[in-house]
């Protein structure tokens, strides 16, 4: 068509967003490794045995809160087990200063960016809503609302630019997420303000018990980047060094000023959707066990061995550690109290004047009278 | 100096974006345009794209994205075109502006304004006359203001803009164009005072936004009658300025409250609640409620039989002196 006030969208050629025929895997099952000058892995030996340490220690840290859950500590736990790869290469392609805004079933992503995963546990103990402060290693509060949080990410990300910070931003979310508006009118704000944000889909086939093929009539999950003008990238989620070299590629160039990107990680949630869930109901035993072939954690092992980067002096440091972390999940929130209940009244305005005086006296009366709540 | 309602609003903007470069203005259509009612007129010119920009039209991504500006660090005021249209931001508003800081422990804050010119009685077509106040007066976690003057209209956006909390900031857009003999700037009392606007020992009336004038020419026209009515003008929705109404309360024995929305769990039943509960053996009526029907907003040619008018008003005030 000629220029005119009835213009061509074509702003880019649409191919060039398009994800590739087949998701990027660099390590096969079996732990074979092809490189691909495309999607280069620039990590040296220690760094490929920390990626394999750090989902180690996520699925220890997963366990043991599934373990405090079954013993009446946590009120419910939302499980990572099999997304481990997909969590720990995507956080890992990040830089210190980069942020990070999670959905609750984010630990392997909060373990790589050094969050006291115990201190997560808190939002499903429910002694309080969280407890950590997100500007400590740049990861927001774990979101439940669906897919909300990609908003912030992208508000956050758009601060950035305008600052001329050095700042990318990512945003984890699932499947199901897709169907949600928020992550849709995100990518619509991202891709207008060029705004340097990854939206990282772990796609690991069920929204608690509806699987992908009810969820949407999407090629990919990694096409729906593509009517906003994002490149949509599509890996292997359960291949760490395809997960890291893929989201490495999109925040390079969103550091660059080249704009957001999606990114699907093709994964597995192995355990149910959360402990309060019977995927018996919906899922085979057969499922289950074909899905298990892929470990993420297996997979690296046999490549770190294959390239003699695996021995006893390796294995015995990460038991260490995943140990300690287990432990010191433990030491957290067994038994741990809940705060003064007037704090209910301490966070909700910076100034409360004239909110709720007289509840405030209410409550402390009641709390004076001894009426602890008990009965309620 | 002649200031309308919009003008001050637009002043107040300008001003703390003069005051504060992390004050940030954007919306559907507040740039070139300056705005469906133009309260954004100019502002884009003066503070440039980065600062005062278009958004694409997507209410829940300007309440999101506000909300990652603000952690960022920004001051965000976000405009809302529309009452009838914020109805897509209600998860961003409830679940996360409202709730984060609480969420967070006191680790974030996030000093957001959302601006929503509300309200009927300019003839417009579906969706674009609503009184939403109470859905968010009910979300903890939020402040929620109403200008009912010019005056306050600069004042009370400065108010918000500086406030750590975020503000939903409900403009009465048929008062727009109401005039002020007033020099910028203006401070005027802190928002969560209500302000008696009128003396009276007859009865009180309560209103707040585009009803305070309504109420005032009540006021006005009851005189000839006879009435001497005192009019408060709340300003804030939440906090509620108890104290002030118990005051009139106790002053004048009888209390009509007014405004544009439905009855139903409308800010009128909080007031009445309020006023029974603080000054039960000071009333000589019951209160009553001066509002709009528990129908959904009428088609433009019938809104004058629907939203309270000086006569609704004056027939409610004769009905708690039948007491």
């Amino acid at each position: 068509m000629d220029d005119g006030p009835i213009r061509m969208h074509a702003h880019v050629d649409p191919a060039t967003l398009l994800p590739p025929e087949d998701p990027v895997q660099l390590l096969k099952p079996d732990g074979t490794y092809t490189p691909d000058e495309a999607w280069p892995v620039d990590l040296d030996d220690d760094q490929l045995r920390e990626l394999y340490q750090l989902m180690v220690v996520t699925r220890r840290v997963d366990r043991e809160a599934i373990n405090l859950q079954r013993q009446g500590q946590l009120g419910v736990y939302a499980s990572c087990m099999g997304q481990e790869a997909a969590q720990v290469g995507g956080a890992y392609a990040l830089a210190e200063q980069d942020w990070v805004f999670p959905s609750y079933r984010e630990a392997g992503a909060a373990v790589t960016r050094g969050v006291d995963a115990a201190t997560l546990l808190h939002l499903y103990r429910g002694t309080w809503l969280s407890n950590h402060d997100p500007h400590e290693h740049n990861f927001g509060l774990l979101s439940i609302p669906i897919g909300t949080q990609a908003l912030h990410a992208t508000g956050f990300a758009m601060g950035a630019r305008k600052d001329g910070a050095d700042v990318v931003t990512m945003v984890y979310f699932g499947d199901g997420g897709t169907s949600e508006g928020d992550p849709h009118e995100a990518m619509t704000f991202a891709g207008a303000f060029k705004a340097p944000v990854i939206f990282f889909v772990q796609n690991n086939q069920w929204a608690i018990s509806v699987p992908l093929e009810k969820q949407t009539a999407a090629p990919t999950l990694a096409h729906k980047g593509v009517g906003y003008g994002l490149p949509g990238l599509w890996c292997d989620g359960n291949d760490v060094l395809a997960t890291y070299a893929v989201t490495r590629n999109a925040v390079d160039r969103a550091r660059a000023g080249e704009g957001p990107s999606l990114i699907e990680a093709l994964t597995y949630r192995m355990e149910a959707h959360t402990t309060s869930d019977d995927p018996t109901r919906y899922r085979t035993k057969e499922e289950l066990e074909a899905a298990a072939e892929t470990d993420p954690i297996a997979r690296m092992k046999l490549f770190l061995q294959g390239r003699d980067l695996y021995d006893t002096g390796v294995e015995e440091a990460i038991e260490e550690r995943s140990s300690a972390e287990a432990q010191r999940m433990r030491d957290e929130i067994y038994d741990a109290p809940h705060g003064d209940p007037m704090e209910l009244f301490d966070h909700v305005y910076v100034d409360p004047t004239g909110h709720f005086d007289d509840q405030m006296e209410q409550l402390a009366a009641e709390l004076a009278a001894g009426e602890t709540g008990e009965d309620a | 100096m002649t200031t309308t309602l919009a003008q001050a609003i637009n002043r107040a903007l300008r001003d703390a974006m003069s005051e504060d470069d992390k004050v940030l203005v954007f919306g559907e259509d507040v740039g070139q345009l300056g705005g469906v009612f133009r309260v954004t007129d100019g502002l884009q010119d003066q503070f440039g794209e980065e600062r005062v920009y278009d958004t694409p039209l997507a209410e829940s991504g300007i309440v999101g994205t506000a909300i990652g500006l603000a952690i960022y660090g920004y001051r965000p005021v976000a405009e809302m075109q529309f009452d009838g249209f914020m109805y897509p931001a209600f998860e961003q508003t409830v679940s996360h502006l409202a709730k984060m800081r609480n969420r967070s422990r006191g680790t974030l804050k996030l000093p957001v304004t959302v601006r929503v010119p509300y309200g009927g009685g300019i003839g417009a077509v579906e969706h674009h006359s609503e009184s939403p106040e109470a859905y968010w007066a009910h979300t903890m976690g939020l402040k929620v203001m109403t200008p009912g003057t010019p005056e306050d209209g600069y004042s009370m956006m400065r108010e918000a803009i500086a406030m750590d909390d975020p503000v939903i900031f409900m403009e009465p857009k048929r008062r727009y164009w109401m005039k002020s003999d007033v020099e910028l700037p203006v401070t005027t009392e802190p928002a969560r005072k209500a302000v008696v606007r009128r003396s009276g020992s007859t009865a009180t009336v309560i209103a707040y936004g585009p009803m305070v004038r309504t109420a005032l020419e009540a006021a006005q026209a009851g005189e000839e009658e006879g009435l001497d009515l005192e009019v408060l003008d709340l300003r804030s929705l939440n906090p509620l300025d108890t104290d002030t109404i118990v005051e009139s309360v106790k002053r004048t024995g009888r209390v009509v409250v007014v405004h544009e929305a439905a009855r139903m769990l409308g800010m009128g039943a909080e007031i009445a609640a309020r006023i029974q509960e603080a000054a039960f053996y000071h009333l000589e009526a019951p209160v009553l409620r001066a509002t709009g029907f528990d129908t959904p907003y009428p088609p433009a040619m019938l809104e004058k039989f629907w939203l309270p008018d000086v006569d609704r008003i004056l027939d409610f005030v004769e009905r708690t002196l039948t007491y």
